[in-house]
């Protein structure tokens, strides 16, 4: 207790208060190079990883910026700054505390480049940009601490990525700056550590007391779920009832799509008028901060909300967490639920909601996990090379730089610790010269290295171009949604979406349904006029694989005998699934056929993982294709692979010829919907394509064409360049797993039942309201073409062509 | 109008399920010239042996890379050529129209490979090769063949940009693509739209993108009972909604 200084000291006993034990602790090892704490939320944990940096700056000697604070979201960042400000100032200590995000106007970040304050939030993004900057020595001349906030969620992302490689530039800077890591409860604190230390320095973790464990359950609804639907809409009564028992309640969904069903089902059903609002990152941020600011004002009593709430802003006073749908992954529910009742010592209560009887037996391994402290997560591998890419080009933007050091920083990064020289080589070749096998850009290389062998910006005028492209977040292209004449942003939706929409037509967004009026420079025009049922926006979403700890779980109730742990109404769904078809086997394949949504559908069911079941996917829809079947797309969960198609598949065991299967895999690796997907996001990191900025995209589309022309013919030309590589790398890191595949093949031996049916079965019901559908452009396509040609052929003799019937259409 | 459309369902591409690679069969009439559509996007004219394309952009990696900006595959002219080279040789055309954005750029056009000009020069032998001023590539090339600003050959007139109020025209500029949404699948596609006074070609170069065939810039020019021959085997015809008689 004596480490800290008078005034802190005091302003904590004026309040009756002491410090948590492991602020103390934090305290005592300030001096560590990097240190690690994991904290339950409300656990005092910001307050921990400052309080070092108020007692060093207590006396006011230091001067310039002495800590810097990283957190994944700007409103985290504001939101810190708000609450570090009260105590600073009632402890009178002379500090200056700003932020610095996207959102920070530029004659602020002009000043804070020349001034900076002693404390700066900000975000990976806004970093990596500071680094750009021939004045970075400069202006990070005197830093003490960096803290990463939230670092459980970061070490699962790019963007984790691209800020462990600024903390080795910002080290080279100062080389005694210190690590500080704040996580949520995660499995692998030591996977963390390593993560945030300077490689190889040791990293002590720290452990808060967890509190009481969760009080977590599933809610009792006098409605049965149904078999399959995302919505669970047959729980609003339940979910109303309960938001009125509560201070405020927040409500999560997996997907924004599936929030706004939610909320707008709610709101039908809200007979009190009880304020409930909603919160998702596809809505606009005048929006957004409505809600936001009434939440802190206590005006809210309930939150409909996806994982845009998921990190620790403090918005004040949530006795309960309502979570729709089956939890994923138990890390993140645990998470997830630590947002209720942010008082240290009480525990957090939770309601987990199916949304159909597969998700009950989700919620019950769920439920199981979390008790047992069973937490799930993957081991992610080297760092990717993509990141690497842009990182050189950040200190390219920066000034000269040497390369032999830079590759020696590089690898001070825990991720990129077993980066080879080659490897980086190349990506510094690609940055350079385009890395191509025709020489074409000896004229207008990127960089060049200079007699005295530093590297620097052929043109240092790019510099201004490559800040544009900082940042590892994927946007897809989204288009801003407006009220038509009040010029209102309500939010955006999916590119693809708002192209499959007519004059009309009415969709969700924001809660409230509005009517596609039409397209006005790049902005969907609507207007309140809703006179039909709403059709589904496609957000981009936040995609959720099941955790392979979790699918295990639900694998091994599937195959009990009978299921005493699960509600009646869903082992009676069991039982007629194994009824009606068969409950998959461990060591055999089933296969079900049936039409379905004007469609013929096959499922199999492999139990390989997500990843595994995807490559399944891709390579029997591409065996479909030789065959002259048709397939237009697939799903893949954990379980099962979803196919659908024109035609009937009569027989599927030929699918699974595995000697077939292995000769397409590396063909099938070439050319598929996943893998231009993953292009276009590691070409996209690696500065091989630039974002698209508003203006470039209202300047007309003629203009920039689909970086799938650019996959095609860099495969074409130069198979072995290294953005394919990249591209095959990070599908290999978590899209696809032919290895599983093969497993599955041998485990099954050829053993494959086929199911035909006239219908769908329980257990591939819920398979529809999975996202991440791959769509297979091939045969399908053109057979559709030929349908389409046909009917404006019958109908052509009207004076009008109306528009084909749909009643609800899925995106492929 | 009942003649055009008449016209339209007797030139409509078999239906079926088999192949055909007799892609002769799609004819745009313009006129009384037959054109053909082909499943490349260049533009056939039998009667006189003439072969158009348009919007090759070659060279565009280079402008871009030339401008700061990033440095993409420099593969793009090699696989327009190929393609045209395909057409040349399908068609044995004894003339060749590059309808304007045949480079990015005029300096593009000398950025040019060795390999590459020696490559256009030898497409270029023995036949004659119209080269059309386009926005992206006014003013005379270096290369050998005629340079432009439009061409009347016979009752056509070859633009790059097409005009208000022209009949018989024949232009490119606006790189059209056709989107048909089918059963839930959205399918985009380059095109070709037509009326009874113009044909608008797709881009054929191989680093080039699309406008929406519905785009008011579209829209506006092309007159009722418009129809589209979207690219592939077989060419399919269309007509382009919003456009439909009546």
């Amino acid at each position: 207790m004596n480490v800290l200084p008078g005034s802190i000291q005091d302003w904590f006993s004026a309040r009756g208060w002491s410090p948590h034990p492991h602020q103390i602790d934090m305290l005592e090892r300030a001096g560590n190079p990097a240190l690690l704490l994991i904290a339950p939320t409300g656990g005092g944990k910001t307050l921990a990883g400052f309080l070092p940096s108020l007692t060093e700056l207590a006396d006011g000697a230091h001067d310039g910026l002495h800590t810097l604070y990283i957190s994944p979201l700007k409103a985290l960042a504001a939101d810190i700054r708000r609450n570090l400000g009260t105590p600073i100032n009632e402890m009178g200590l002379p500090i200056r505390v700003e932020d610095r995000t996207g959102d920070t106007s530029t004659t602020r970040k002009k000043r804070q480049r020349a001034d900076p304050p002693h404390i700066l939030l900000t975000t990976p993004e806004s970093l990596a940009l500071l680094l750009s900057y021939e004045d970075a020595p400069r202006m990070f001349a005197g830093l003490q601490r960096v803290i990463v906030d939230e670092i459980h969620a970061l070490a699962e992302s790019k963007r984790g990525d691209q800020l462990m490689l600024a903390l080795t530039r910002l080290q080279g800077l100062v080389p005694d700056l210190r690590r500080v890591g704040l996580s949520a409860t995660v499995e692998d604190p030591a996977a963390i550590a390593r993560f945030l230390a300077k490689h190889p320095d040791p990293c002590e973790v720290l452990h808060a007391d967890p509190g009481p464990d969760p009080d977590i359950s599933m809610l009792e609804t006098e409605t049965m779920p149904p078999w399959s639907g995302g919505g669970g809409k047959y729980a609003i009564a339940a979910v109303l009832d309960q938001v009125r028992k509560h201070r405020t309640t927040l409500i999560f969904h997996n997907t924004r799509a599936q929030a706004e069903i939610f909320f707008h089902n709610l709101w039908l059903a809200n007979e009190d008028d009880l304020p409930i609002g909603i919160h998702h990152g596809s809505l606009a941020r005048e929006q957004r901060e409505r809600v936001e600011a009434a939440m802190v004002a206590g005006e809210l009593r309930g939150i409909v909300c996806t994982g845009s709430l998921d990190l620790g802003i403090d918005w004040g006073d949530v006795d309960l967490v309502i979570q729709v749908g089956a939890p994923k992954n138990v890390k993140r529910l645990v998470q997830r639920i630590g947002r209720a009742n942010h008082r240290y010592n009480a525990p957090s209560k939770a309601l987990l909601i199916p949304a159909n009887r597969f998700e009950v037996v989700e919620c019950v391994a769920a439920l199981q996990a979390a008790r047992e402290h069973d937490l799930d997560g993957e081991p992610r591998g080297p760092g990717p090379r993509d990141v690497l890419c842009q990182h050189i080009l950040i200190a390219a933007c920066a000034g000269q730089f040497d390369a032999d050091a830079l590759y020696a920083q590089a690898k001070t990064a825990g991720a990129f610790a077993t980066l080879t020289r080659g490897a980086f080589d190349d990506c510094l070749d690609f940055v350079a010269t385009g890395g191509y096998a025709l020489r074409a850009y000896d004229r207008w290389k990127r960089l060049k290295q200079r007699a005295d062998g530093m590297w620097e910006l052929r043109d240092p005028r790019a510099a201004a171009r490559i800040r544009m492209n900082i940042g590892t977040i994927q946007d897809t292209d989204t288009l801003k949604v407006r009220l038509r004449g009040r010029g209102k942003p309500l939010g955006e939706v999916e590119e693809g979406f708002a192209a499959s929409l007519t004059e009309g037509d009415t969709f969700l967004i924001g809660g409230q349904v509005v009517r596609y009026e039409g397209l006005n420079q790049m902005t969907v025009e609507v207007t309140r006029r809703a006179d039909k049922p709403p059709k589904i926006a496609t957000f981009m979403g936040t995609k959720f694989a099941t955790s392979t700890q979790l699918s295990q779980r639900i694998l091994e109730m599937f195959r009990q005998k009978d299921w005493p742990d699960l509600p009646q109404h869903t082992a009676d769904w069991l039982r007629l699934q194994r009824d009606r078809s068969k409950l998959p086997e461990a060591d055999r394949i089933l296969v079900e056929t049936f039409p379905h949504d004007g469609r013929e559908q096959m499922v199999v069911y492999g139990f390989a993982g997500r990843n595994a079941m995807q490559t399944l996917g891709l390579l029997l829809t591409a065996r479909m294709e030789e065959m002259g079947l048709a397939p237009m797309g697939f799903v893949s969960t954990d379980y099962a692979v979803l196919i659908w198609g024109l035609d009937r598949v009569p027989d599927p065991a030929p699918l699974f010829d595995p000697d077939a299967l292995r000769a397409g895999f590396e063909a099938w690796l070439a050319g598929n919907a996943v893998m231009k997907r993953t292009f276009r996001a590691s070409a996209t990191i690696a500065g091989l394509l630039e974002r698209n900025t508003p203006s470039t995209r209202k300047s007309g589309r003629q203009a920039t064409f689909s970086s799938d022309i650019l996959y095609d013919t860099l495969s074409k030309y130069d198979p072995g360049h290294l953005m394919l590589q990249i591209t095959r790398e990070e599908a290999l890191r978590g899209l696809v797993d032919f290895g599983r595949i093969d497993e599955m093949l041998t485990r099954t031996g050829g053993r494959i039942d086929h199911v035909e049916l006239d219908r769908v079965t329980p257990l591939a019901a819920p398979l529809f309201l999975e996202p991440g559908r791959v769509p297979v452009h091939g045969l399908a396509n053109e057979r559709l073409l030929d349908e389409e040609v046909t009917r404006l052929l019958n109908t052509s003799g009207l004076a009008d062509i109306e528009p084909a019937k749909s009643r609800w259409r899925v995106p492929y | 109008m009942a003649g055009a459309l008449l016209i339209a369902l007797a030139i409509l591409p078999r239906i079926g399920h088999e192949r055909s690679m007799n892609t002769q069969e799609c004819t745009i009439p313009i006129q009384g010239e037959d054109l053909r559509p082909l499943p490349s996007g260049a533009l056939f004219w039998p009667a006189r042996g003439i072969l158009c394309v348009s919007d090759l952009h070659l060279g565009k990696s280079d402008r871009i890379a030339r401008r700061g900006g990033t440095l993409l595959p420099p593969y793009e002219t090699r696989d327009t050529l190929t393609r045209l080279e395909a057409d040349i040789a399908r068609t044995q055309a004894e003339t060749v129209i590059c309808l304007g954005d045949s480079f990015d750029d005029c300096a593009a056009a000398d950025s040019l490979d060795d390999d590459e000009v020696i490559w256009i020069t030898r497409l270029q032998a023995g036949r004659r090769w119209i080269w059309i001023e386009g926005n992206h590539d006014p003013g005379p090339l270096s290369l050998a063949g005629t340079h432009l600003v439009e061409l009347h050959e016979g009752p056509l007139r070859f633009r790059h940009i097409a005009q208000a109020d022209a009949s018989g025209e024949i232009s490119g500029h606006y790189h059209p693509k056709a989107e048909i949404s089918v059963r839930g699948r959205l399918v985009r596609r380059r095109c070709f739209l037509f009326d009874a006074d113009r044909v608008i070609l797709p881009a054929f170069g191989t680093y080039t993108g699309g406008l929406r065939w519905t785009a008011p810039e579209l829209q506006s020019l092309m007159g009722r009972g418009s129809q589209a021959a979207l690219l592939g085997d077989p060419v399919r015809v269309l007509p382009v909604p919003g456009c439909s008689s009546g």
